[in-house]
């Protein structure tokens, strides 16, 4: 099957470099997958799982917001922060999460505190997500 | 002339300096050397962006952003001063805080005209002492830092330049140039004038692949422009800290140079005062002697 060279930097250095069959994220709109061959493409990713398919393995790799850049035969993703599944420091992942659960419960709706722990949350999910998988 | 138990004493506590800076120096080159991979495995995140940013710049249509334009007058200037945690590195951060401080006096006439923020304990009680106005303030960075470390600062530092707090920022540090070198460096950090400008060059240069921009050009701009700035800020630091590591490194191996020599010349001093003391015993004996006969 063909493949593209898929790059994931961040900016403490590189996550994963290699070639890859299909590789799915999650855009601010939604799902997108990207096939070898495919459009220059732009665009900014959530907080999610990077999903890599490679010779029928799939590999995942948390994701804390950034970009995508698609070539015909390259994918650059720059995150702020991304982490394979045996990086995850599952307990802080989890401390991280009740802390979040515990700030939403006090906050109010409106405020900025309320927001920022929203995100904590969502990536503390994401990160025990792709761990656990 | 000291005496002899004096002069073994220092001889004893020089040697004592020298081994703790012969320590320090070769702790500071192993560091040194891993700030330089730190700021080496950055590069293609910023090469990236800017990249991205530079061909979205010159796209046809003409995408533009706040971030990326001259504000027609300039109200508060913003100052990122990236100094470090501990002494013992030489002129490392007076020369980079004298250098702050001429600008900061030929530019501007009162306080409300800018505002700093600080990165590290010396540059941070060097303002405080001088009453000058700190937005805001970190210390305890670790030797290495990660981009998460100084995510906050930057991201508010950003921030305040679009609610217009600040309307230009600069980031001044020492540049790392070599091992032994540093170079006082001060960049325009915000607005993003020069990636505009360089866009335009690249453009002259040759075509970059026309992207499809999801969901369009504007949105990818608003989110990437404050990203790459604080990747911009993260980048200084890494390049400060390499200097840091630098300067220490050169401070530490010249007071070890001088410690050598201090050692040298007090042993010198020690065997001329013990020769003095045997020559005077013979004389006392021999006169000694001379006086019985």
């Amino acid at each position: 099957m063909k493949t593209m060279q898929t790059n994931v930097v961040t900016p403490d250095g590189s996550v994963f470099d290699g070639q890859v069959e299909m590789v799915s994220v999650r855009t601010i709109d939604g799902e997108l997958g990207i096939l070898p061959n495919h459009l220059p493409l732009v665009t900014p990713l959530s907080i999610g799982a990077v999903r890599l398919k490679e010779s029928g393995n799939v590999r995942l790799i948390a994701l804390s917001g950034g970009f995508m850049e698609v070539r015909s035969d390259e994918v650059n993703i720059l995150a702020e922060s991304a982490e394979l599944p045996s990086e995850i420091d599952v307990t802080r992942a989890r401390a991280a999460k009740e802390r979040a659960e515990r700030r939403l419960e006090q906050a109010k709706q409106d405020n900025i505190d309320f927001r920022r722990a929203e995100l904590a949350l969502k990536r503390a999910v994401n990160r025990l997500d792709v761990a656990e998988k | 002339m000291a005496s002899l138990k004096e002069i073994k004493t220092r001889i004893g506590s020089t040697k004592k300096t020298k081994q703790i800076t012969k320590a320090m120096e070769m702790v500071s080159a192993a560091k040194l050397n891993r700030a330089q991979g730190k700021a080496e495995s950055f590069q293609p995140y910023t090469e990236k962006i800017r990249e991205v940013v530079a061909s979205i710049a010159q796209g046809s249509e003409g995408a533009s952003h706040p971030m990326l334009e001259d504000r027609p007058e300039i109200k508060k200037t913003g100052y990122i001063v990236i100094t470090s945690d501990r002494g013992l590195c030489g002129a490392y951060n007076s020369g980079l805080l004298r250098e702050t401080m001429n600008l900061i006096e030929q530019r501007h006439s009162s306080q409300d005209e800018y505002g700093l923020v600080v990165l590290g304990k010396v540059g941070r009680d060097f303002f405080k002492k001088r009453n000058m106005p700190i937005f805001q303030e970190i210390t305890g960075l670790a030797d290495q830092p990660d981009y998460s470390d100084i995510k906050n600062i930057a991201e508010t530092t950003v921030q305040m330049f679009n609610d217009e707090v600040f309307d230009e920022v600069y980031i001044h540090f020492n540049h790392f140039v070599s091992a032994i070198s540093q170079r006082v460096t001060e960049e325009k950090l915000l607005p993003l004038t020069t990636l505009a400008k360089e866009a335009a060059a690249e453009e002259a240069s040759g075509p970059t692949p026309n992207y499809l921009y999801e969901p369009d050009p504007e949105t990818i701009l608003e989110r990437l422009l404050p990203h790459y700035a604080e990747s911009l800020i993260y980048g200084s630091l890494l390049d400060a800290k390499a200097s840091e590591f630098g300067a220490r490194m050169s401070a530490m191996r010249s007071a070890t140079d001088n410690a050598d020599n201090r050692i040298d010349e007090l042993t010198l001093s020690y065997n001329r005062a013990r020769q003095a003391a045997i020559t005077q015993e013979i004389n006392e004996i021999v006169g000694g002697a001379a006086a019985q006969n």
